[in-house]
């Protein structure tokens, strides 16, 4: 009798005690993910994905830091030529392989040579891998690269199973296998991608839910509603003119943190026939546009305030900001006098292409009402995404709305824009002094050099302005109370050690 | 008949192959790269032309449609080039759930529409009738997605009885999967109602004037029998056509009402390939909605010579 | 089987008494209410320009979001702009939207219908297949295409519109047109070695119109929604030009700050749809040529 009361006890408490343990988190998503391999992956969404799948070489704090994850320790060689990396011991990927030395040269040969992998240009600078010993490696480079360990803190330094991408090939995507706390279950496109907790994660202490569920959702209200309908515990990237709602809603808790990257206006300066007009000719016009608009205006009537004004590539919180440049008030004399010096007093019609999603729509059209103020005449030209990027990397355009997500490193933010022969240089801005200034601010690890060449960088490119930067988007979650110990990074992913879920 | 649809059968080959050539063509003849779309931010030159390349991209259009003719008729419908994922199989994956949906939706429709319109047309003018119309005006005036954001927000946020999201197979979890498409099908199947009502009313409307309903009625039989045997089964000729058409429609996939409802169909998947240019998808989706078509109308005309059957072949 | 005694007129062209129209029309309140929302609606779109009212495009950052006032009687909206205004100038792209996207759909496809209907054989063949292939292609695909190739705006939404609507007025008017033609009536007029257009027009339109009037004024309805839905996608109008869908579309981001903004074009798309169908209606009532 006794005994069976004991037993039931223990049943009761068991099955308790595993109702208990049975977590998963739903994510909201903005987007649905890419392919899931960190090679050939090209969006920000995923990052997200990878934050709780594949662990890297190392991290970064809130604060921009390197700290170690897979790697525990590194050194540079005096001449800044070798990385010699101390790698952690006892880690393993999901199906079982070990990670030393020799997982990592793989790695980096993969990402190197696999023709479809996106992940070369940000391993251009190693020249050579040596593996030293099982949890040692050693990077030679062709010259000396600062941003390589950034690069390192990203989908570059992410560590893949070998066994799982020697036998899979370009179709590793579809079957993921990392290092990272939670590992791949399944995934449906537009619907949900499932992670399980994975039981030998080096840090699994830190981990506390069992299960993560992402649930792609691109509307922002239906989103929210699902959160607050309790059908997902977390969402990102939380529209700016909810977040009242959100504040005022007793049942959720919101953090937010101000991104690396910008949105701003690209103009066409040399990239075809597109820049043959005075807007792409003439850098009067181009500053005169730039002081007809009232950024803190626009941040407070489009996005409530919640994001940050910005006039350079790096927003004005971060160590890269150029001090002797803050952001500008808004001057429609200076503009117009300027409109006259070049010969346009009496105003001068533009158009700017804009992807034709609602809250760049209308972030354009407050700066089409501010601009035409100071004469300048702007003609939006909504266009489908597709459309867009094919003109604007064809040179079809006067001047584009576009953004960038960032990177860790400040090179990531300004050198494949603003070089002559940079990837996504779409102005087409090309200015030797820059370059040179850009690629020795890259190659030196010294942060005073760097910082000295990024401002002397900034003195030409206030002047030439072939971006116009507008605002920094601040990353913006809003959780469910149940979800504790959320930090906000810069960088927006989601690092899920040390969060609970409540039940 | 059965030659009657051998007929169309046969026939159906030269409309699917001419559906597969107008959509492959349009979407090729559009502007915009897919590689560089899906390239996103990692725009490096080599990688992109490499992969456009190896997806045959620069080959001329009939070229490159032959070779997707080719692999079709093998069972490959090509991959996406978003996610690498193989057609044949998203197509596996989303076909279920649109399945249900339309089938949910359809449903809800002709229960609600018909009874009402049969109902309407035989209260004509009295306040059965405002009232039956004004509410399926309401059902059709209201765009989907307004529809579906104000049920989300009263049904799941406010009052917690229906999940606001999330599919689950039906053979899984029959209750679960029905409560996650119930207010998705609501809100598809309030706008068909309205048409299904409309045309029903109006057919029915033409036929209870007809001598054969006087006869039928001078007859003695009751009212509920002339209503529904002798008036609904000759209305049924506009009302059978609008209803196969519109199951064809649902089946092209809801792409607003998944969208707000995150239900992982057709629709939205179809959508979201043609703003990313993922050619292969939408080939492969237009295909399989084009054959639904197909035999939606086959059924559409089949039904109509049972139910008429002057309406055979001269 | 909707046999016709001899006692009963043939269904004749449109009743040359317009009188007997107009009577019909002014017994039937529903049609009334109907044709008079048509009309103010029309009205007002018409007139748009010349109304008292502020500039639609005018932005007032300071103003951003208001609820109705002496000043902004429906509000403004996301970026300050006033509602009334919005809210009359998009009278036009709305109408227009689902207006004229009918009248490509029943202009093209009406025609096609009868021929297919009437002539069988390969013509019927030709014309049903080439309606396949046109549903197969989904609208939402046509909207999008039409709007890289040539840019999103309104007119092509409604050619996107109108042309995805043409295969339900070819369907219904073929499958009536063959209905009517196993009439006896009919039959006996062919054998008489009546002309075909003659015919057409005598015997068949007049038949097919009921339905083809419900479902026009069902399109209409449609039309106007699709232009909503596809701003939802980032076509159809744009902005800064007002229409009642695009204006629906933003407005559901501030559901909850700013209601009005939702429900003004809410409403007008629905009287709108109501006026057209009940009005409708009305016509199908009173052109029934059966309803002697």
């Amino acid at each position: 009798m006794i005994r069976t009361k004991h037993i039931a006890l223990a049943l009761a408490f068991g099955v308790a005690a595993t109702a208990l343990q049975a977590q998963d988190l739903r994510i909201g998503l903005q987007e649905d993910p890419d392919v899931l391999d960190p090679d050939q992956s090209r969006t920000f969404v995923g990052r997200i994905v990878y934050a709780s799948m594949c662990d890297k070489l190392v991290d970064i704090t809130p604060g921009l830091e390197i700290i170690p994850q897979l790697a525990t320790g590194w050194q540079w060689s005096d001449d800044g030529l070798q990385l010699t990396m101390t790698l952690r011991e006892g880690v393993v990927f999901h199906d079982g392989t070990a990670f030393n030395a020799e997982a990592v040269a793989a790695n980096i040969d993969r990402s190197q040579n696999l023709p479809e992998s996106r992940r070369k240009s940000e391993l251009g600078s190693i020249t050579g891998v040596e593996v030293v010993d099982d949890h040692t490696i050693a990077f030679t480079l062709g010259a000396p690269d600062a941003t390589l360990l950034a690069q390192f803190a990203d989908r570059a330094g992410m560590m893949l199973s070998p066994t799982a991408f020697e036998a899979a090939g370009t179709d590793f995507g579809l079957n993921p296998v990392c290092s990272g706390p939670f590992s791949f279950v399944e995934r449906i496109q537009q619907d949900r991608i499932v992670l399980d907790r994975f039981a030998d994660y080096w840090n699994a202490d830190a981990i506390n839910v069992d299960s993560v569920t992402f649930l792609p959702m691109p509307d922002t209200t239906v989103r929210l509603a699902n959160l607050r309908a309790g059908d997902l515990d977390m969402l990102e990237r939380l529209a700016a003119t909810d977040v009242a709602s959100v504040q005022a809603d007793d049942s959720l808790t919101m953090e937010q943190a101000v991104s690396l990257g910008y949105q701003g206006i690209t103009i066409n300066v040399a990239n075809g026939a597109g820049a043959d007009n005075p807007l792409g000719q003439d850098e009067r016009i181009r500053q005169a546009l730039s002081l007809s608009i009232d950024r803190n205006v626009i941040n407070q009537v489009v996005f409530e305030g919640a994001f940050a004004p910005g006039n350079q590539p790096f927003p004005p919180t971060s160590p890269w900001y150029n001090d002797a440049y803050p952001v500008p008030e808004r001057d429609v004399e200076a503009a117009r006098s300027l409109l006259a010096e070049a010969g346009f007093a009496d105003g001068i019609d533009i158009t700017v292409q804009v992807p034709n999603n609602p809250v760049q729509l209308q972030m354009m059209q407050v700066v089409q009402a501010m601009a035409s103020e100071a004469g300048i005449n702007i003609e939006l030209q909504a266009k489908e995404f597709a459309t867009l990027l094919a003109d604007q990397s064809a040179g079809d355009y006067q001047a584009s709305q576009v953004g960038w997500s960032g990177r860790v490193d400040p090179d990531g933010n300004i050198h494949q824009f603003m070089t002559t022969d940079g990837g996504i240089n779409d102005s087409a801005y090309s200015n030797p002094e820059v370059d040179r200034l850009l690629n020795e601010a890259r190659t030196s690890t010294d942060t005073d050099v760097r910082l000295a060449s990024y401002n002397a960088a900034r003195d030409i490119l206030i002047e030439d302005t072939p971006i116009i930067y507008l605002y920094h988007v601040t990353w913006i979650w809003a959780l469910d109370d149940a979800v504790q110990g959320f930090v906000p990074y810069p960088d927006g992913m989601i690092r899920l050690e040390g969060v609970t879920l409540a039940e | 008949m059965l030659a009657f649809i051998g007929r169309r059968i046969l026939i159906a080959i030269p409309t699917i192959i001419l559906i597969s050539v107008f959509v492959f063509t349009l979407q090729h003849l559009l502007p915009g790269d897919p590689i560089l779309v899906l390239a996103g931010e990692e725009r490096d030159p080599e990688v992109l032309e490499f992969l456009r390349e190896k997806y045959r991209l620069n080959d001329p259009i009939p070229v490159q449609y032959l070779a997707w003719v080719g692999n079709a008729l093998q069972g490959d419908l090509g991959i996406s080039l978003r996610t690498n994922q193989p057609v044949l199989e998203l197509i596996g994956e989303k076909l279920p759930v649109t399945l249900q949906l339309a089938t949910m939706a359809l449903i809800i429709a002709m229960v609600i529409g018909i009874p009402a319109g049969v109902l309407s047309a035989y209260k004509k003018g009295t306040w059965i009738d405002w009232v039956a119309n004004i509410v399926a005006l309401s059902g059709l005036s209201v765009p989907n997605f307004w529809l579906g954001i104000m049920m989300i927000l009263l049904v799941s946020v406010q009052l917690g009885w229906l999940p606001a999201s999330g599919y689950q197979p039906f053979a899984d979890d029959p209750l679960q999967s029905i409560k996650t498409m119930l207010m998705p099908a609501f809100v598809l199947g309030t706008a068909i109602a309205a048409t299904l009502m409309r045309h029903t009313r109006s057919a029915m409307l033409s036929v209870l004037k007809s001598d054969y309903i006087r006869t039928a009625r001078a007859k003695g039989l009751a009212e509920r029998v002339v209503l529904v045997k002798h008036a609904l089964r000759n209305a049924l000729v506009p009302i059978v056509t609008v209803t196969t058409l519109i199951f064809g429609e649902l089946l092209a996939g809801a792409v607003l009402t998944e969208q707000i409802f995150t239900i992982p169909g057709f629709g939205k998947l179809v959508v979201d390939a043609v703003f990313n240019r993922d050619y292969a998808v939408v080939q492969g989706i237009v295909l399989c909605t084009g054959i639904a078509f197909i035999f939606m109308n086959l059924l559409a005309d089949v039904a109509q010579r049972i139910l008429n059957p002057r309406m055979r072949d001269k | 089987m909707s046999a016709l005694t001899a006692s009963q007129t043939p269904a004749g062209t449109l009743p040359k008494k317009r009188s007997r129209f107009w009577a019909k029309m002014r017994k039937n309140p529903a049609a009334l209410l109907g044709g008079a929302l048509v009309l103010f609606f029309v009205i007002v779109a018409v007139m748009a320009p010349l109304m008292p009212i502020v500039d639609p495009t005018a932005t007032d950052w300071l103003a951003v979001r208001q609820a109705p006032s002496a000043a902004h009687p429906f509000g403004t909206d996301e970026i300050g702009r006033d509602v009334l205004s919005r809210m009359i100038w998009g009278a036009q792209a709305s109408l227009l939207a689902g207006v004229v996207s009918v009248a490509i759909a029943v202009c093209l496809g009406v025609p096609l219908g009868v021929a297919a209907g009437y002539m069988g054989g390969w013509t019927d063949a030709v014309i049903s297949r080439v309606t396949e292939a046109l549903l197969a292609a989904p609208f939402l695909i046509l909207a999008i295409a039409l709007a890289a190739f040539l840019g999103p705006n309104l007119t092509n939404a409604m050619i996107a519109i109108g042309v995805s609507a043409m295969p339900i007025f070819i369907r219904l008017s073929r499958a009536q047109t063959m209905s009517v033609m196993t009439e006896d009536y009919v039959e006996s007029a062919r054998a008489v070695g009546l002309k075909p257009l003659v015919l057409v027009r005598r015997y068949i339109l007049p038949n097919i119109f009921p339905p083809l009037l419900v479902q026009a004024t069902l399109t209409i309805a449609t039309a106007i929604i699709a232009e909503a839905s596809l701003s939802f996608l980032g076509l159809g109008q744009q902005p800064p030009a007002p229409s009642w869908g695009s204006m629906l579309n933003v407005a559901k981001n501030f559901l909850e700050q700013a209601p009005w903004m939702a429900l003004y074009p809410g409403a007008a798309i629905f009287l709108v749809v109501l006026g057209f169908n009940l009005l409708g209606d009305g016509l199908r009532d009173a052109l029934d040529p059966r309803d002697h």
